[in-house]
């Protein structure tokens, strides 16, 4: 076993803390007013190789291994919450599903301008009646003759304001199947935008699918495998949204203790009030705990099989996101519900990690499922 | 022992429940969207005697004590937070200060048209150096003849930003400090030298006022003094007491809306072939909230009946306010999680519970100094005393 980071890890997450914090921080405020992601912004990304991170050099990615992943996207999450998410949504959701499963012909035609950041990828799988349940899956394809036709609705489009290819899983006789959407085929419409707590600056778009008609060689993987390829990029992305529950639990711990120690009551800084210490005190502890379960995880991704500790860091990381920045507030007190000062909007970001990617208690459910596996007992969601 | 409520308070809550469905839920969303407060909701209030449901008919109330206050702020407090606040701002600190120490002739100048909705109440206490450690105020009052100079100001003021009368809490006696240097005042806000300089934009309970208010030279009549010179600071924190236990109650009710809307959901969403209800881990935050709701009940009705019934209850509104705004917190949580993304789409009332509920943790003395306020009333009987 071997704690530390290797020193190209350190260099990176040197780089990913100077880029977030002279790029995004300045302007995460404004954005989550205005509910934006800022085209340049997007670009700088893409200019240091952010949003082609773990794919290869080949594709003109930045080949990060997993563990300088989650240093990205913690260092992305403690300045926005929305960034991380966004670039999670393009890189782990789509561009990875690309490279692990696609055809040599779909990787040379994606990848390169997805890590240029000139196709933003688009993750359409929840639909209005099916969350977390494949069985309810609505949407259908339909093969005529060399062309797939798309019919039905998506819900939730992770950066569905943005995308111009979208990850679509459809249901076909072999079972679900994944197929690469771009944004301008005839029939596919994007609609309504979700209006959010937080993440603001992530679009969560409805995308409607009437008669969308892509070439049959679009499917990503074979027909009735969409469903692995799903599980696979929700994995992906349950590690990725840890680490990004990472950044912004480590970030409100910061800005919580710069305010207890500037701020004064009862003659003292309020950091020197034993319940001020704890409530910091206990954050960080889970924070560090969080911490090290993602670096494992993230370690994970290079080694192959990541499926068992997902989930795991996904709900641990919903739960101390949501008890940090809780705490965190509190100990800034009125400044902390005020909307001029960051902790509100991390405290709304948060509150989604327990949400989005699935929710808690389904992570709970497949951690569980593991456990009585060895039991032979099994375990329904 | 008897748990039930009177006839006449039974009537009093169909009367608010019904007037709340009709004219305060239908606006929730709007006055959160716009930024609005609900003046003519007061206003209406107020013609039914509801701003003053606790002071006696008198003053323009309507005598139904501090068991009718909680039911009012309970019953608002179910579709909508701001409006509660606006509400307990203008009763439960901002008049109340005047009911507990005004003279008969400032209660009948103030207290009745603040009752009948004519006019509306804010409390001015908190200052930017001085918000749990509120006998830090530097807020300065200098007599001179028949009349004080108050200059200085306020912030995170609740109703400052449209209030007519606010009562501020200012430093009579630099050498005296909060042991005898701390007056209170009824100022009217039209007078020359009271401004409201900021409106704070914040998270949640959107639909009210929090404003910075800026006093300059501002001339303040000494028969406008509320209460003793000198004895303000004891005051406020008497009026704070009641203000406290009413705010459970409007967490209460915020608690009970969001257990609603979680059971309505979790029998209605389907996720692998199933209602959500099937679904133990749900069953199980159903049932720890519910449990939660009914000991919240019990202890708001049973503090306002001690109120009631002239008995000590400052402890036990501590604890009214810090279990109130946590188990709401807890709630609305809850009701968020059931909902999955529909509860973080600001198009449904959970999103908007979910900032609103999370002030009440911290507004009207933090719940960490209602810690300190019920670990000295404990330690106080052996002879240990607590400090903050």
């Amino acid at each position: 076993m071997d704690f530390t980071l290797n020193e190209e890890q350190r260099m990176f997450r040197n780089m990913f803390r100077d880029f977030a914090a002279k790029e995004i921080a300045p302007r995460a405020e404004a954005m989550d007013h205005e509910e934006t992601m800022p085209p340049d912004l997007l670009q700088k990304a893409a200019n240091q190789g952010f949003l082609g991170a773990t794919l290869p050099e080949d594709y003109f990615g930045a080949a990060l291994d997993g563990v300088s992943y989650a240093l990205l996207l913690e260092a992305l999450g403690a300045a926005s919450m929305s960034v991380a998410v966004s670039l999670a949504t393009h890189v782990s959701l789509v561009a990875m599903s690309i490279l692990e499963f696609g055809s040599d012909g779909q990787k040379e035609e994606w990848l390169p301008p997805m890590a240029a950041g000139e196709v933003v990828g688009g993750f359409a799988l929840t639909e209005p009646d099916a969350g977390s349940d494949a069985a309810s899956l609505q949407t259908r394809a339909v093969r005529e003759g060399d062309e797939v036709v798309l019919d039905g609705v998506k819900a939730w489009v992770g950066n569905g304001g943005i995308a111009g290819l979208f990850l679509v899983f459809a249901r076909e006789p072999e079972g679900i199947s994944a197929f690469l959407v771009p944004k301008d085929s005839p029939g596919l419409t994007v609609g309504y935008r979700e209006p959010t707590l937080g993440l603001r600056s992530v679009s969560f778009h409805t995308v409607y699918l009437e008669g969308c008609r892509v070439p049959a060689a679009n499917r990503l993987g074979a027909p009735g495998s969409g469903w692995e390829i799903a599980q696979r990029a929700q994995d992906r992305f349950a590690i990725a949204l840890a680490a990004a529950g990472v950044g912004v639990s480590a970030d409100s711990v910061d800005v919580a203790a710069k305010f207890a120690t500037e701020r004064i009551q009862f003659d003292v800084p309020i950091g020197q009030k034993q319940a001020i210490q704890s409530y910091i005190a206990q954050s960080f502890i889970e924070t560090e705990a969080l911490r090290y379960a993602v670096y494992h995880a993230a370690w994970l991704t290079d080694q192959g099989d990541f499926s068992a500790e997902a989930p795991v860091v996904k709900a641990l990381a919903a739960r101390v996101a949501r008890f940090v920045t809780n705490k965190m507030l509190q100990v800034l007190g009125g400044y902390g519900f005020m909307e001029d000062y960051p902790m509100a909007r991390k405290y709304r970001d948060a509150r989604a990690l327990g949400i989005i990617g699935g929710p808690t208690e389904l992570h709970d459910v497949r951690v569980a499922q593991r456990i009585f596996a060895a039991y032979d007992l099994p375990v329904a969601p | 022992m008897d748990f039930t409520f009177s006839p006449e308070h039974n009537a009093l809550r169909r009367m608010i429940r019904e007037f709340v469905e009709n004219e305060v839920a239908p606006l929730a969303a709007d006055l959160d969207k716009k930024h609005l407060v609900p003046r003519e909701t007061m206003r209406k209030l107020g013609q039914l005697g509801l701003l003053g449901v606790c002071f006696p008919q008198k003053y323009g109330g309507a005598g139904a004590g501090e068991t009718g206050y909680c039911i009012l702020m309970e019953e608002l407090g179910r579709v909508c937070t701001s409006t509660a606040t606006n509400v307990g701002a203008h009763i439960g600190i901002g008049a109340m200060a005047i009911y507990l120490d005004g003279t008969e002739e400032q209660k009948r100048k103030y207290l009745t048209p603040l009752s009948r909705g004519e006019k509306i109440a804010a409390f001015g206490l908190t200052e930017s150096n001085a918000g749990s450690d509120a006998a830090n105020i530097r807020t300065r009052a200098v007599r001179e003849g028949d009349s004080w100079i108050l200059d200085g100001g306020k912030v995170y003021i609740t109703n400052g930003g449209y209030a007519d009368i606010v009562t501020v809490l200012a430093l009579s006696d630099p050498a005296l400090g909060v042991r005898g240097g701390v007056t209170a005042f009824i100022v009217e806000t039209t007078w020359d030298g009271f401004k409201v300089a900021r409106e704070e934009d914040k998270m949640g309970i959107r639909g009210t006022s929090t404003a910075e208010l800026v006093f300059e030279e501002l001339r303040v009549p000494h028969e406008n003094v509320l209460g003793k010179v000198g004895e303000g600071f004891v005051s406020f924190m008497k009026t704070l007491d009641m203000g406290r236990l009413t705010l459970g109650a409007a967490g209460l009710g915020g608690a009970e809306a969001a257990l609603d809307a979680a059971v309505y959901w979790a029998k209605t969403r389907k996720q692998f072939g199933v209602e959500l209800a099937h679904k133990q881990s749900v069953q199980w935050m159903i049932a720890n909230l519910a449990t939660h709701i009914e000991a919240l009940r019990s202890l708001v009705y049973r503090v306002a009946w001690m109120v009631d019934t002239g008995q000590p209850f400052t402890q036990l509104a501590a604890m009214v306010k810090m279990y109130g705004s946590e188990v709401g917190s807890m709630a609305i949580d809850l009701a968020m999680q059931i909902h999955g993304g529909l509860g973080y789409s600001r198009d449904f009332p959970i999103e908007r519970a979910f900032r609103d509920a999370r002030i009440a943790e911290i507004f009207e003395g933090t719940n960490e100094i209602q810690r300190i306020v019920i670990a000295s009333n404990i330690f106080r009987e052996l002879g240990v005393r607590v400090r903050p």
